[in-house]
């Protein structure tokens, strides 16, 4: 990776690098992907990969949810504990009270809708509302389910254990999330506002949006993907405990940075995103498995994931200039 | 009067205020009795918070997007670390205090290594290494259960006349930070970065140089907070330090120092840590279960943060 190309070369060189970083999410995914396929070729099978890319869906949905909010320069440190929130309203309402449970789940996206508006009208550090707002989430669940327990209602246990023929379902479920969500955020027009609100506030101000509406808005869809996470959540793992969400905030956010994310400017995507989730959730533990690592280093090996990651990307950008 | 009203307009203040108004209840509720007593364990507990709190005050202050996030971790594995090399006995003391801050300050390096080699943004990079350290310190740290040595958890919670030693010292210490920061060249460079980092490299700071001594400062203020929680605690675990990631972000914030970066206070992070701790004490003489208590304390963390307001955007 030296800079010897110089001249006419140069603009290709620069378009070859932009390519070789928008590809850089796949291109990790590929790689956990060849590492366990060599380390165990019966793990790439129809059964392998359900079972692998088991919490592969929640991961990817809280993903999307903390996608929303850094589109717009904020940062959300309590999906974690929010998602472990839906789940035991999940796992307790939604089962026993469906109508009450329904009700409680729609509030919560207004709740987050609310939190966007407050965050926006007060200019507060969104970082210090969430983490505060993690402590309401993990306290609102203890109350709910004060022990572990509680049952996934049935039509939702019934989704979640759907087996398809040919692809597992957690690949058609990642790929409809991921489709779902580019389109909207990257080929509608209010798509386009809503990252814009990020890229360039200023602009978008004199040019006549609402800056406070975007919040709102992006902030509402981080809460519904907070809430399908949740709910999805508690499809696999079929009951509840107010702890089993924690893990996701960082999770999340380690994903939508892996997909190509970056914290200011709008410069977010969600299939990269997707992406991000699916290899954290391969690399967390099949991939530790296969390799004989103790569970230990599960953590450590997200962070490390994460640091080659980025690091591949500054050699990337630093061809691009 | 006069001084009154200037003092009003402090922004420290508040939080000391608050800290009152919540201890008053408090007493309010048990008919005045164990007053003190919780004015001692307060002082005791908050010493913690401040101590990472400062560190933490010095890396937001650096400007938008500077904060910490891998102090858990670094208390956890710090905590370890001492406990292992004083090894229960006296004379290792010093040395276990001393391996706990070489160890916190190296965890200080590696963050601003990964932000300067990588060009992420701190979150990430202090977001990334506290993964890592989270595995060495459970790997390091499995099984361990080693006691601290007599002496160093009797100084820990040595108290003259209700006041912890600690919190004495502490108060020594935050008083150097404060000179740090409004007197020394250090101080004033942070500041400048926090307010305009182009500016203040025009004007020569060594912005690289400053960034790196504050991210080293906070890792190591993590390191001996590890050591000495696991002193006040009898003993080192891997979740030691886990409430300080919330509690060292919001003192700062709560304590008056601008999320926006540039301006600092040191006098509120004491205040704003008096403030949680005593929080804590009333909802457990309230009697209030757990749930109740970590919404509550949400609740009310949302609710300051709310009624501070933020800083108006300069455009």
């Amino acid at each position: 990776m030296d800079n010897g190309f110089k001249g006419s070369a140069a603009r290709n060189e620069a378009a070859r690098a932009r390519l070789l970083r928008g590809l850089l999410p796949a291109l990790s995914l590929a790689l956990v992907l060849a590492a366990i396929a060599w380390l165990n070729p019966r793990a790439i099978s129809y059964f392998g990969f359900s079972l692998m890319l088991n919490l592969a869906i929640p991961i990817a949905l809280a993903t999307i949810a903390q996608m929303f909010v850094i589109a717009g320069n904020e940062l959300d440190l309590s999906i974690g504990t929010f998602v472990g929130f839906v789940g035991c309203v999940t796992a307790t309402w939604l089962k026993d009270a469906p109508l009450i449970g329904v009700l409680i789940l729609v509030g919560l996206i207004g709740i987050y809708a609310l939190l966007g508006a407050l965050i926006h009208m007060r200019n507060l550090p969104s970082i210090v509302v969430t983490l505060g707002m993690s402590f309401v989430w993990q306290g609102l669940a203890i109350l709910v389910l004060p022990k572990p327990g509680g049952k996934a209602p049935d039509w939702l246990l019934a989704i979640m254990s759907f087996k398809p023929p040919f692809i597992p379902f957690p690949i058609i479920a990642a790929l409809l999330i991921a489709a779902v969500v580019h389109f909207g955020l990257m080929r509608t027009s209010y798509g386009v506002i809503l990252r814009g609100s990020g890229g360039n506030p200023a602009a978008l101000r004199r040019a006549g949006w609402s800056l406070l509406k975007t919040k709102i808005v992006l902030f509402a869809l981080a809460g519904l993907f907070g809430v399908l996470s949740g709910m999805a959540l508690i499809g696999i793992t079929t009951s509840a405990d107010a702890n089993i969400g924690n893990g996701y905030t960082l999770l999340a956010i380690a994903g939508v940075i892996l997909g190509g994310g970056e914290f200011v400017g709008g410069r977010v995507s969600p299939i990269g995103a997707v992406i991000g989730a699916l290899t954290l959730a391969l690399a967390a533990s099949p991939l530790l498995t296969f390799m004989h690592i103790p569970p230990d280093w599960q953590v450590a090996a997200n962070g490390a994931i994460l640091i080659i990651v980025l690091a591949a990307r500054v050699l990337i950008s630093r061809r691009e200039r | 009067m006069a001084s009154l009203k200037t003092l009003l307009t402090k922004p420290w203040i508040w939080s000391f205020v608050g800290a009152l108004l919540v201890w008053l209840a408090t007493i309010a509720f048990t008919g005045g009795y164990g007053g003190g007593g919780m004015v001692t364990a307060a002082l005791s507990l908050a010493v913690f918070t401040v101590i990472v709190g400062v560190g933490q005050m010095f890396v937001i202050t650096l400007g938008p997007g500077n904060v910490d996030l891998s102090l858990p971790a670094n208390i956890g594995l710090a905590s370890a670390v001492a406990m292992k090399v004083m090894g229960g006995s006296d004379a290792m003391i010093v040395v276990g205090l001393l391996a706990a801050l070489a160890c916190g300050a190296a965890i200080g390096v590696i963050n601003y290594l990964l932000i300067w080699a990588l060009r992420i943004p701190p979150i990430i990079a202090t977001l990334s290494a506290s993964f890592i350290i989270q595995s060495v310190d459970i790997s390091y740290g499995r099984g361990l259960q080693i006691k601290p040595p007599p002496g160093f958890a009797d100084f820990t919670n040595w108290q003259v006349l209700g006041i912890p030693v600690l919190a004495i010292l502490t108060v020594l210490f935050t008083m150097g930070a404060a000179i740090a920061l409004q007197r020394m060249v250090y101080g004033r460079s942070v500041l400048a970065i926090g307010q305009n980092i182009r500016a203040a490299w025009l004007a020569g700071v060594k912005v690289g140089r400053i960034r790196f001594l504050t991210y080293t400062l906070s890792g190591a203020l993590g390191g001996i907070d590890g050591a000495l929680l696991a002193g006040y605690f009898r003993g080192a675990n891997v979740d030691i330090g886990n409430e300080y990631l919330l509690a060292s972000i919001a003192v700062v914030v709560i304590g008056g120092t601008s999320v926006a970066g540039g301006k600092a206070n040191v006098p509120g992070v004491w205040g704003a840590a008096l403030f949680l701790v005593l929080l804590l004490t009333m909802l457990n003489t309230f009697g209030v279960s757990a749930g109740v208590r970590l919404l509550l304390t949400g609740l009310i963390i949302v609710g300051v943060i709310t009624a501070a307001g933020g800083e108006k955007a300069v455009r």
